[in-house]
C-alpha cells in the first residue's frame, strides 16, 4: 500500500471502520445462501430454544429455526428495503428539488409548502398508518419509507440548485442551446451529487431503523419471512428463557446502522473544506 | 437549516412591513393546517381496506346488506369530496368523530385522557436529556480531541445507531430479569389501589424509570452532538476573545459568554424533536404495556379504526406544528438580536 494512502486511512478511522461494516454486512446478506449453515426455515424439533452451542453457533430460536441462519438471510431483507427506500425518497427529492430551485416562483413556492405540510407529520405514524391499510409486505413497506422521507433531499438540492443556476457554466449551457432537461441533469445534478450521496448514504441506516422497527410492531416483513425487527418480536415473547434471541438481531441492527452512519458522516466531514483546519 | 423561515425572517424586518410579514404567518400555518388535513385524509381513503372489512367480510354472518348500512352509517357511501368537507368541518369545531371500535367513545375524549402519561414522560425524559447534554456538549467542545471528547464521540454514535426497542429489551433484560430491580412492563403494580399516596408514587417511578430512561438515550446523542457543534461555533467568535482577552476566568468565559449564546439553536432542536418523540412513542409504549397515546394509536391501526387513526394523525401533526411555532417564538423572544432588529426603525 502506498505510504500516502496508508497515513490518509490511518487518519480517516471512521471512514474505514464505516466502510468496513458497510461491507461486512452486506457481503454476509449477499452470499447469505453459502454462509448460512441451515436452511432459515428449517424446523429442528429436537433442538427447540437451544442456546448458542457449537451446533446451532447463536441458538435456535422457538420453532427450533437456526438464529444464525435467519440473521443472514434477514439482512438481505434490510439491505434491500434500505437501499431501494432510499432509491425511491433520493429520486424524488432531487427531482422536485431540481425543479423548484431552477424555476422558483410558484412552482418552488407550491413545493415547498408540501415539505412543510410533510414535516409536520411525525413520519411513523404517517407510515403505519399508510401500511395499516396496505398489506404488509415488502414492496409497500419500501414505496412507504420512500415516499415519507424525501423532504431532507428535496430542501439539500433545491438549495444548492439555487446558487449553481447563478454560475457561469449553467448561462453557457443555456446559450449553447441545451433544453431545461438537460442543464438540470447533466449540468446542475452532477455538482449537486456530493451531498445528495451523503444524505443517501445516512438514509440507509434510517431506513433499516424504520424496517425492522416496523417489523418488530408486526407490521412489516411477515412471519415465515425472516427479518431483525420481527426476530426481535419472536424474542421479546422469550425474554426470559431465551435471551439470544433478543440480542444477536438488534446488534445485527445495531452495527449496520452504525456503519452507514459513520460513512456518511466522515465522507461528510470530508467534503465540508471548513472542517479541514 | 431553519425549519420555519417564515417566522424568523418576520422577526427581522422594519415596522412598515412587520404587519404584512405577520399576516403571512398566519396564512402560512392556515395553509399547512389545511394541508396536513389533506394528506391524513388522503393517505387513509386512498388506501385499499375499508374499516367495515373487520364487521363485514372477516364476519360470517353479515350480508351484503349489513356492510351497505354501516357504510351509510359511516359516510363511506359518498364521493370522497362530500366525506372531506363532512370530516373538515366537523374537525374545525374539534369533533373528530367516533371510534369505529366496540366503544364507539368520542376520539377526541380517547386521546385526551391518553395524552398526559405520553407528554409526561417525554417532558421528564427531554429535561433529563437537557440536563445531561447540555455540560457534556460543552465540555467535549472545550476540550476537543480530548479522551473525553472522543469517548463522548463514540457514545454518540452508539447512540445513533441504537434501535430503541432494543435498548428496551436490553434494560429489561438486565433491571427486570437478570436484579429484578425493576417491574418489566404495565404501569402500576397490582396492588396499587391499597398502597398509600408515596407508595403509589414509588410503584409508579419503578414503573417509568426504564421507559423514561429509553427515551433519554434516544434524545442524549443528537443533543450532545448538538450543543458541542454550537458551542465550538461560538467559542470561535470575537466577542470570545475580547472576554478571554480582558482577563475573564475560563469558566466565566465559557459559562456565562459562551453557554448562552451556544443554548439558542437548542430551542429549535427542541421544537424539531416534537414528531420523533411522538412516533417513538408508539414501539415504546407497545414494548413496556403503557397506556399512552402511541398505544392508543397502536391499537386503532390494528383494527383499522378510521376515525381513530385521522385523529391521532391530525392531532399529532398540529402538535408538532405547534411546537415548531413555539420554538421559533421562544427564539425570537430569547435572542436579543432578532429581538431589536424587529422593534427599530
Amino acid at each position: 500500500m502506498p505510504r500516502r494512502l496508508r497515513r490518509f486511512l490511518c487518519r480517516q478511522s471512521m471512514l474505514v471502520l464505516g466502510l468496513g461494516l458497510v461491507l461486512i454486512m452486506s457481503l454476509a446478506a449477499v452470499a447469505a445462501p453459502l454462509l448460512a449453515p441451515y436452511d432459515p426455515d428449517a424446523l429442528h424439533l429436537d433442538a427447540i430454544l437451544a442456546p448458542p452451542s457449537s451446533e446451532f453457533l447463536l441458538g435456535t430460536d422457538r420453532l427450533g429455526r437456526d438464529v444464525l441462519s435467519r440473521l443472514l438471510y434477514g439482512g438481505r431483507v434490510s439491505l434491500w428495503v434500505g437501499f431501494v427506500a432510499v432509491g425511491i425518497s433520493t429520486i424524488v427529492g432531487v427531482t422536485l428539488g431540481l425543479v423548484s430551485g431552477y424555476f422558483r416562483g410558484w412552482v418552488d413556492e407550491v413545493v415547498m409548502r408540501v415539505v412543510d405540510v410533510m414535516l409536520c407529520f411525525p413520519s411513523f405514524f404517517l407510515i403505519l398508518s399508510v401500511i395499516a391499510f396496505l398489506e404488509p409486505d415488502l414492496v409497500n413497506i419500501m414505496i412507504v419509507i420512500g415516499l415519507t422521507s424525501w423532504m431532507g433531499v428535496a430542501r439539500l438540492v433545491r438549495a444548492e440548485t439555487l446558487s449553481l443556476r447563478e454560475r457561469a457554466f449553467v448561462a453557457a449551457a443555456r446559450l449553447a442551446g441545451c433544453s431545461t432537461a438537460r442543464i438540470l441533469w447533466r449540468h446542475i445534478l452532477p455538482n449537486a451529487l456530493a451531498p445528495v450521496l451523503i444524505s443517501a448514504t445516512l438514509g440507509v441506516a434510517g431506513a433499516i431503523l424504520v424496517e425492522s422497527s416496523l417489523s418488530f410492531l408486526g407490521l412489516g416483513v411477515q412471519p415465515p419471512d425472516a427479518s431483525w425487527g420481527n426476530m426481535l418480536q419472536d424474542g421479546k415473547a422469550s425474554l426470559e428463557t431465551a435471551p439470544w434471541l433478543s440480542i444477536y438481531p438488534g446488534a445485527a441492527i445495531l452495527l449496520t446502522v452504525l456503519g452507514y452512519n459513520l460513512l456518511g458522516e466522515s465522507l461528510r466531514d470530508l467534503s465540508d473544506p471548513r472542517l479541514k483546519r | 437549516m431553519p425549519l420555519f423561515s417564515p417566522f424568523l425572517s418576520a422577526a427581522r424586518g422594519g415596522r412598515g412591513r412587520r404587519a404584512r410579514r405577520i399576516l403571512r404567518k398566519i396564512l402560512w400555518t392556515a395553509l399547512v393546517l389545511l394541508g396536513i388535513t389533506v394528506v391524513s385524509f388522503g393517505v387513509i381513503h386512498l388506501a385499499p381496506g375499508s374499516p367495515t372489512d373487520m364487521e363485514t367480510t372477516l364476519n360470517p354472518l353479515a350480508g351484503e346488506a349489513a356492510r351497505r348500512q354501516l357504510e351509510s352509517l359511516y359516510g363511506l357511501d359518498k364521493p370522497l369530496y362530500a366525506q372531506y368537507w363532512d370530516w373538515l368541518t366537523r374537525v374545525v369545531q374539534l369533533d373528530f368523530g367516533r371510534s369505529m371500535s366496540a366503544d364507539s367513545r368520542p376520539v377526541l375524549d380517547k386521546i385526551l385522557e391518553r395524552l398526559p402519561l405520553t407528554v409526561g414522560m417525554n417532558v421528564a425524559s427531554l429535561l433529563l436529556t437537557l440536563l445531561i447534554a447540555i455540560p457534556v456538549g460543552v465540555l467535549s467542545a472545550c476540550r476537543r480531541n480530548s479522551l473525553l471528547d472522543k469517548s463522548v464521540t463514540v457514545l454518540v454514535f452508539l447512540g445513533f445507531a441504537m434501535p430503541s426497542f432494543w435498548l428496551a429489551l436490553l434494560l429489561m433484560l438486565f433491571f427486570g430479569i437478570e436484579l429484578q430491580w425493576l417491574p418489566l412492563s404495565g404501569l402500576t403494580s397490582l396492588d396499587f389501589d391499597q398502597r398509600d399516596f408515596w407508595g403509589k408514587a414509588a410503584d409508579l417511578a419503578s414503573h417509568l424509570a426504564l421507559p423514561i430512561l429509553v427515551y433519554t438515550v434516544g434524545g442524549l446523542a443528537g443533543m450532545s452532538r448538538y450543543m458541542r457543534a454550537c458551542m465550538l461555533e461560538v467559542l470561535r467568535q470575537d466577542y470570545i476573545l475580547t472576554a478571554r482577552a480582558k482577563g475573564l476566568s475560563a469558566a466565566v468565559v465559557v459559562w456565562r459568554h459562551a453557554l448562552r449564546n451556544a443554548l439558542l439553536p437548542v430551542i429549535t432542536l427542541l421544537g424539531l424533536s416534537v414528531p420523533g418523540l411522538i412516533g417513538g412513542s408508539v414501539i415504546l409504549e407497545s414494548i413496556f404495556a403503557l397506556p399512552g397515546l402511541g398505544q392508543l394509536f397502536y391499537a386503532a391501526v390494528m383494527a383499522r379504526d378510521y376515525t381513530m387513526i385521522m385523529g391521532n394523525l391530525v392531532l399529532g401533526a398540529i402538535l408538532t406544528l405547534a411546537g415548531n411555532i413555539l420554538a421559533d417564538v421562544c427564539y425570537g423572544l430569547a435572542d436579543p438580536r432578532i429581538r431589536a432588529a424587529g422593534e427599530e426603525r
